[in-house]
C-alpha cells in the first residue's frame, strides 16, 4: 500500500527567475544527477549504460538527448539529465572500476545568462571566464563566494551553476546582488 | 549663511573648466560655489580659502600643499547624510559634487580659533619619543589615565555611528596586461599593447586619465597639448573590445603571482548617486604581465614656517592653474631646487598672477630657465634660501637670505616648493622588488621584481618624455615609433633633508600630519635611533595617513646625515598595501548580512518554523533547538520532548548529519584503515557505530556506518564534521592508500534524514515503508536496507541515539518535506512530538553517547573516552594505531570521560566548571578536571553531566568539588550511562 503513496518533490529555489538589463538568472528545473568517479575503463563502460561517451578531457563536457557529461577531475565526472528527471542513473549491479552515487537531490542549479553573465559570475568567482580561456563547452568546479560551484558554459553567454542545495539561496542572493553592476 | 563673491581667483581662459556647470557646496557650514571637475580643493582655493585644516599634534592652521594623494594636511569630513559621513577625505582629491557638505576636522571650536593650538606652545615638551618617555609609569596610571588620554587624543576625524547604507561590490578579472597609472606612460603602453591584440587593463586614480601632462601648459605629443593627446588616445582605447578603461581606480595592493587589488570609486563624485550602484568596486586581477606606471610625487622643501596655508608644491600649483583655472595666489613666492618650480612660476605669471621672486637653493641653474625668467622680469636669486616665513592663518611673507648673505623679505599670499620628484616605488616594493638607490640623482628606484612586472615612466625615474614613450612601448613589446614631441619641461634637480641653515629658529616640518620637524628626527638619531624603522616609530614620521610620501625621503636623508652614513645604510622602510587608504566597505564587498556566510536549512526548516521552533546555528546551519507549546519555556519544553520520546515516540530533523558515500572494491578495507574498529567482517544490511582517530590517536569524529554491500557504505559523521571528514579520507586515500580501488562522494545533501525514535516508533513509520520487513527480528537494532518509504526509495536504518527503539529515515532531499509530513501525520495522534537539538543532547546524555567537540576535546584517545570496546585490537593497522601506543596515552592517571551526579540532585553543573579534588585547598587549586555536558534529566529527576577527570575511571563512587563563584557544589564519580544501563529499550 505504502508503495502507492508519491511525495512530492520540492526543489529548492523553484521557480526563481531574475533579470535586469545586463543578465537574466533562473533556477533550472530539477534534474536527475550522477556523481561518477571511474577509472578509465570504468568511464567507458558506464558511458555505455547511459548512452553517452564520456569526456576524457579535464574541463570538457558532452551532450547527447537531454544528457550532460562534466569532467571534473582526473577520475571524477558530473552527470545531468534534464529530460529523465526522477530515473537515477545509478547501475543496479556494482562495478569495481567505478563509483556512481545519485545526486539528483544534492545539488540544484541556476542558468545565468545575457551579456553581462560573466561579469555576474565573477563577482565572487576567481575564474577567467573570458571565452578565450573558458570557452563554450568548458566546466570546472570552482568557487562562488564561499559556496562550491560547478559552472558549466552552455552558450557564449549563457552559463549553468549547480551548487549544493543549502546553498542556494546563498548563492541566488549573491548573483542578484552581483547583477546590480554587471552592467559596467 | 553668506555667499562669497563668486570664486575670485579662478583665472578666466585658464584651465579645462571654463564650460563647466556651477555646483555648490558648503565648508565648515558657509556655502560657496565650485565647477564641475573640481576638486574640493581647487573649488576652495578658487574662492581664496587656502586654511583647510589643524595639524595632528599641535593644532597648526594647514592648507592644501598638493594636488593629488599624498596631501597630508587638507583632510576633511564630507557629509550626503547621517549614514554617509566619511572622515580624512583628502580635499585635493576629492571631486566636487552639487550639494557636497564638507567640514574640517581637529579643531575646536573652530578652524581659524582653536584651542588645541595651545599644544604648539608646549612643542618643547612634545617632542620626539613623547608618549614613550612620558606614559611609563606609575603602572597604575595606565588605565584610568593615559590609556583613555591617548584613546582620546589618538586617531584624525570621527568615525561614522551608523550603519554604512552604501553597497560595495567585487569583480575578479584577468588580462594580459595590467597598466597601472593613466600617465604618459601608461597611456602609451595602453596603445602599444591593445594595437598587439592584448587584453588590456588600464587603471587611474584620478578622474581624468594623463597624469602630469594635465598640468603642463607647455609640451605639444605629434602637435597636440599633452590633455588634449591624453583624451584622444583615453577616447581610442575606450573604443577598443579588448581594452578596459577605469578612472577614479587606485592600483593599491601588489600580491602574490601578479594579483593586483584595484578600488574603484564609482559614485564618490556624484551628486545623486544610483542605489543599486556600488559607492566603490574591488577589483581583483590576475594579470599576465603587469606595467607600473605609477609616476612620481613632488617633495616639500624642508625650511622653517613651510607650513602656513599658502605653502604649495609648485607641480600642484600648475596643476590647480592649467586643470582647474585656479590660481593659487595674487603674489606668489617659489623656493625650489627643482626646475618644475620655474615651469610653475612662468604659468602663473603668464596667467597675470605676480611673481615675487625665485628663490633657488641650487648655486647652478640652467641658463634657459634663468633667461626666461629674465625675459617675463622675475627675480630669481641663486644659492639662497628661505630661513622663515610670516603669518598666522595664511602666509604673508618670506624671508630669503641670499647668497651672499643678505636677508631680504618679499610679501606674499602663496609660496610654491620645488624639492625634487621621488619616484613612486609603492607598487614595485609590494611586488617585492628591493628600492636601487641611484647615488647620482638622489633618489630610490625600482629593483628588480621576482614577478613579471616592469615600471616604467615617472616611477621607474625617467623624466624626458621621448625616454617614457619609448620605455612605454618597449615594456609591452611594441615597435619603436616616431612621435613628435615638443617643448618637453625640465624637471631636474631636487634636495633632500634640510636646506638652508642647519638650526631653525622655528618649525621645519618633515611630516605635516604627523607634526614631525628636522628636530624631532635629530633627537631621535642623538637618543639612539640609528635605522630609519626605529627613527619612524620614535618620531611617527611617515606613520600618518599619508604614509610617509612626502615626508620619508626627508627623514631618511636627515637621519643618515647626521649619522654620517649613506642613505642605503640607514634603510628605506618596507611599502605596504594599500597605497592608499582604502575603506573596510570596500574589503568587505558584498559579503555582509545575509550574504556574510551561507546559511543552511534543512528540507524540514520551513516546516519547523511553521511549529514555533526556536532555532540554533550548529556549523554553517539552522537547526531547531526546541518546539516550545503554548507559553512553554526551554526548560519546559525540553523537558516535555525528552520525557515524550521516552514514553511514546519523538520525531527529529537529522538532516544535518554528514554523509559520505564509500564505494569500490576496497571500500571495506579503506573503512578498516580510516576507523578504530573492524568493517571487513560486518554483513552487508547491517550498521556499526564507528570512531575516526588523527594520526596521534585523538578522537577526530564518529557516527554510525551502514554497510548497504560490500562495496558501498553509508556513513555518518557529524554535523559539523562533514567536510573535514571527508578531507581527512580523502587525503589518506590519495597520499597513504593510493593503491586502493575506492571513492568518495558527499552525499550530506543528497538525503534528508528523519530520525523517529521511542516505544512506538515502529509503529509510526511501518505503514509508510514498503520492501522491507521491518520487524525486531528480520531488522535488529544497528540494521540498514535500502527500500520505499512514501513510494520514495529510501535508506532505512534502524539505530538510536536516544536510548529506545530507533530508526532514521533517509530520503532524496527533495522529497524530506513531504515525507516528514507522512511521518507526522501519523505520529501525532499517537501521542509523539517533534523534537529539538537540546532534547536530543539530554537524551544522548542520559545514555552516556558523547558527542564528539563537546565531550572531546582533541586530546581525548577512544580509550579514554571509555570506548575501548570500539578499538579493534586485533586489525594490523589503521590511522592512529601508533598514535594511541605512545607513552603518555597509555600512562596511567589521563582524564578519562566520567558521569558525575550531583549530590543535591536539583543543581545542575555549569558546562565547563573544573573540578577539584579537595575544596580546602589554597588558591590555586589543582584543577583535575572540567565538566563537558550537563542537564537536567526530567526522565530521572536529576541533574546529569559528564567529565573529564584525571584516573577518573579510578573514582566510581567518590565525590569530587566544583568550585563556582558563589558555593562549591559537591558531585559523585557514577558510570556515563544514567539510563537503562542494559540497554533493553533498544531492542524493542
Amino acid at each position: 500500500m505504502a508503495d502507492s503513496i508519491t511525495a512530492e518533490r520540492r526543489e529548492i529555489v523553484a521557480g526563481f527567475k531574475f533579470a535586469n538589463n545586463a543578465v537574466s538568472i533562473e533556477a533550472a528545473p530539477a534534474a536527475s544527477r550522477t556523481n561518477l568517479r571511474a577509472t578509465t575503463a570504468g568511464a567507458k563502460s558506464f558511458g555505455k549504460s547511459i548512452s553517452l561517451e564520456l569526456p576524457t578531457i579535464m574541463h570538457e563536457t558532452a551532450s547527447k538527448a537531454g544528457r550532460h557529461a562534466l569532467k571534473l577531475g582526473p577520475d571524477e565526472w558530473l552527470l545531468i539529465d534534464t529530460k529523465n528527471i526522477n530515473d537515477s542513473m545509478v547501475p543496479r549491479l556494482a562495478n569495481k572500476n567505478f563509483s556512481a552515487v545519485d545526486i539528483s537531490h544534492r545539488n540544484c542549479a541556476f542558468v545565468i545568462s545575457g551579456a553581462g553573465a560573466a561579469n555576474t559570475l565573477n563577482t565572487a568567482c576567481p575564474r577567467d571566464l573570458s571565452l578565450a580561456a573558458f570557452p563554450v563547452g568548458t566546466c570546472s568546479r570552482t568557487l562562488f563566494g564561499k559556496a562550491e560551484v560547478v559552472l558549466y558554459r552552455t552558450a557564449k553567454d549563457t552559463f549553468r551553476l549547480e551548487c549544493w542545495r543549502t546553498f542556494a539561496t546563498y548563492v541566488r542572493d549573491y548573483l542578484m546582488d552581483g547583477a546590480k553592476d554587471a552592467h559596467i | 549663511m553668506t555667499k562669497s563673491s563668486s570664486q575670485p581667483y579662478r583665472i578666466k581662459g585658464a584651465g579645462t573648466l571654463s564650460r563647466a556647470r556651477t555646483v555648490q557646496f558648503t565648508f565648515d557650514g558657509k556655502s560657496y560655489e565650485g565647477l564641475e571637475g573640481d576638486t574640493l580643493a581647487s573649488a576652495l582655493l578658487a574662492n581664496g580659502v587656502h586654511l583647510m585644516g589643524r595639524s595632528f599634534k599641535y593644532h597648526r592652521p594647514r592648507g592644501v600643499m598638493s594636488a593629488g594623494v599624498e596631501e597630508p594636511s587638507a583632510l576633511m569630513n564630507i557629509t550626503r547624510d547621517n549614514a554617509r559621513t566619511n572622515p580624512n577625505v583628502r580635499a585635493s582629491v576629492q571631486e566636487l559634487y552639487d550639494g557636497m557638505k564638507a567640514e574640517s576636522q581637529n579643531r575646536f571650536p573652530s578652524l581659524s580659533f582653536d584651542v588645541g593650538a595651545v599644544n604648539s606652545l608646549l612643542s618643547p615638551a612634545f617632542v620626539a619619543g613623547f608618549y614613550y618617555k612620558t606614559f611609563k609609569w606609575p603602572a597604575k596610571a595606565w588605565d584610568k589615565l593615559y590609556e583613555p588620554f591617548i584613546r582620546r587624543a589618538a586617531g584624525l576625524g570621527e568615525s561614522p555611528t551608523e550603519e554604512d547604507p552604501d553597497r560595495y561590490s567585487n569583480r575578479f578579472a584577468h588580462c594580459d596586461v595590467l597598466i597601472i597609472g593613466g600617465g604618459a606612460a601608461g597611456l602609451m603602453a595602453a596603445k602599444t599593447a591593445a594595437a598587439k591584440k592584448q587584453s588590456v587593463i588600464i587603471c587611474d586614480e584620478n578622474p581624468k586619465m594623463g597624469g602630469w601632462l594635465l598640468a603642463d601648459s607647455d609640451v605639444r605629443i605629434d602637435g597636440k597639448s599633452g590633455a588634449q593627446w591624453a583624451a584622444d588616445t583615453v577616447a581610442e582605447l575606450q573604443a577598443m573590445d579588448n581594452v578596459r578603461v577605469l578612472t577614479r581606480t587606485t592600483g593599491f595592493g601588489y600580491f602574490q603571482q601578479n594579483m593586483v587589488a584595484l578600488n574603484e570609486r564609482v559614485t564618490d563624485h556624484l551628486s545623486r548617486p544610483d542605489p543599486d550602484l556600488p559607492r566603490e568596486r574591488m577589483w581583483q586581477v590576475r594579470a599576465k604581465k603587469v606595467v607600473i606606471a605609477q609616476g612620481s610625487i613632488e617633495r616639500h622643501m624642508v625650511f622653517s614656517g613651510n607650513d602656513r596655508p599658502g605653502v604649495v608644491l609648485a607641480g600642484a600649483a600648475q596643476m590647480w592653474l592649467n586643470q582647474h583655472g585656479v590660481a593659487v595666489g595674487h603674489t606668489v613666492g617659489v623656493y625650489a631646487a627643482c626646475d618644475t618650480g620655474y615651469a610653475a612660476a612662468f604659468d602663473l605669471y603668464e596667467a597675470g598672477v605676480n611673481v615675487a621672486a625665485i628663490i633657488d637653493h641650487r648655486a647652478e641653474v640652467s641658463e634657459d630657465l634663468l633667461d626666461q625668467a629674465k625675459t617675463h622680469g622675475i627675480e630669481v636669486h641663486t644659492n639662497a634660501n628661505i630661513t622663515s616665513t610670516s603669518g598666522r592663518l595664511r602666509i604673508n611673507g618670506m624671508t630669503v637670505e641670499t647668497s651672499n648673505g643678505e636677508t631680504k623679505e618679499f610679501e606674499v599670499d602663496a609660496l610654491l616648493m620645488a624639492g625634487g620628484w621621488t619616484p613612486s616605488l609603492h607598487l614595485s616594493s609590494q611586488s617585492r622588488a628591493k628600492p636601487a638607490w641611484d647615488e647620482a640623482t638622489q633618489r630610490f628606484l625600482p629593483g628588480v621584481s621576482p614577478q613579471d612586472c616592469v615600471n616604467i615612466g615617472g616611477c621607474n625615474g625617467l623624466d624626458d618624455l621621448d625616454a617614457v614613450f619609448a620605455e612605454a612601448i618597449k615594456a609591452v613589446g611594441g615597435k619603436k615609433t616616431k612621435i613628435e614631441i615638443t617643448d618637453d619641461v625640465s624637471t631636474a634637480g631636487g634636495a633632500i633633508g634640510i636646506v638652508g641653515p642647519e638650526e631653525h629658529k622655528g618649525k621645519a616640518f618633515v611630516d605635516f600630519q604627523n607634526d614631525v620637524t628636522a628636530k624631532d628626527i635629530k633627537l631621535a638619531v642623538r637618543e639612539g635611533m640609528h635605522s630609519i624603522e626605529h627613527v619612524k616609530r620614535y618620531t611617527t614620521n611617515g606613520m600618518a595617513t599619508d604614509q610617509g610620501k612626502l615626508s620619508n625621503m626627508h627623514g631618511l636623508a636627515i637621519a643618515a646625515k647626521l649619522l654620517g652614513k649613506s642613505i642605503p645604510e640607514v634603510g628605506l622602510t618596507t611599502f605596504r598595501a594599500p597605497y592608499t587608504p582604502t575603506t573596510f566597505g570596500s574589503f568587505v564587498g558584498h559579503d555582509r548580512g545575509s550574504l556574510f556566510d551561507p546559511n543552511r536549512k534543512t528540507p524540514i526548516h520551513d516546516w519547523a518554523v511553521e511549529q514555533g521552533a526556536t532555532f540554533e546555528p550548529v556549523s554553517l546551519w539552522q537547526r531547531a533547538w526546541y518546539f516550545p507549546k503554548g507559553d512553554e519555556d526551554m526548560h519546559s519544553a525540553v523537558d516535555r520532548e525528552c520525557q515524550t520520546v521516552r514514553k511514546a515516540a519523538g520525531v527529529f530533523d537529522a538532516s544535518t548529519l554528514g554523509k559520505i558515500e564509500v564505494v569500490g572494491p576496497d571500500a571495506a578495507a579503506f573503512m578498516d584503515k580510516m576507523y578504530t574498529n573492524g568493517w571487513s567482517k560486518l554483513k552487508a544490511g547491517r550498521a556499526k557505530y564507528g570512531i575516526m582517530c588523527r594520526e596521534d590517536g585523538f578522537i577526530y569524529d564518529d557516527g554510525v556506518v551502514g554497510k548497504l554491500s560490500d562495496t558501498r557504505f553509508h556513513v555518518t559523521t557529524t554535523t559539523g564534521g562533514a567536510p573535514r571528514v571527508l578531507n581527512h579520507m580523502e587525503d589518506y586515500l590519495q597520499t597513504e592508500f593510493p593503491d586502493m580501488q575506492v571513492w568518495l562522494t558527499s552525499t550530506t545533501e543528497q538525503w534528508a534524514t528523519i530520525a523517529v525514535q521511542g516505544p512506538k516508533a515502529r509503529e509510526i513509520i511501518e505503514p509508510l515503508v514498503s520492501g522491507a520487513n521491518i520487524s525486531d527480528e528480520k531488522f535488529p537494532h544497528m540494521s540498514v536496507i535500502e527500500c520505499k518509504v512514501c513510494g520514495v526509495p529510501a535508506r532505512l536504518f534502524r539505530i538510536s541515539f536516544t536510548g529506545e527503539l530507533g530508526f532514521e529515515i533517509n530520503v532524496p532531499a527533495g522529497y524530506g518535506r513531504a515525507v516528514w509530513e507522512a511521518v507526522w501525520d501519523r505520529a501525532e495522534p499517537m501521542g509523539a512530538c517533534a523534537y529539538g537539538t537540546e532534547a536530543m543532547h539530554v537524551l544522548r546524555a542520559e545514555k552516556g553517547y558523547i558527542i564528539v567537540g563537546q565531550d572531546t576535546d582533541g586530546t581525548v584517545t577512544p580509550h579514554d573516552a571509555d570506548l575501548s570496546w570500539a578499538v579493534a585490537k586485533s586489525k594490523p593497522d589503521y590511522v592512529g594505531k601508533r598514535g594511541l601506543q605512545r607513552p603518555d596515552l597509555v600512562a596511567d592517571g589521563r582524564r578519562q570521560l566520567v558521569g558525575l551526579k550531583t549530590k543535591d540532585p536539583n543543581k545542575v553543573l555549569e558546562e565547563g566548571a573544573q573540578i577539584v579534588r579537595d575544596p580546602e585547598q589554597a588558591i590555586p587549586m589543582k584543577m583535575i578536571g572540567f565538566v563537558t555536558s550537563s542537564y537536567w534529566s526530567g526522565t530521572l529527576g536529576q541533574s546529569i553531566a559528564m567529565a573529564v577527570v584525571e584516573d577518573g575511571f579510578n573514582m566510581m563512587g567518590k565525590s569530587l568539588y566544583v568550585p563556582m563563584p558563589d558555593e562549591t557544589i559537591e558531585v559523585e564519580v557514577t558510570g556515563t550511562v544514567f539510563y537503562d544501563p542494559k540497554g533493553e529499550k533498544l531492542n524493542g
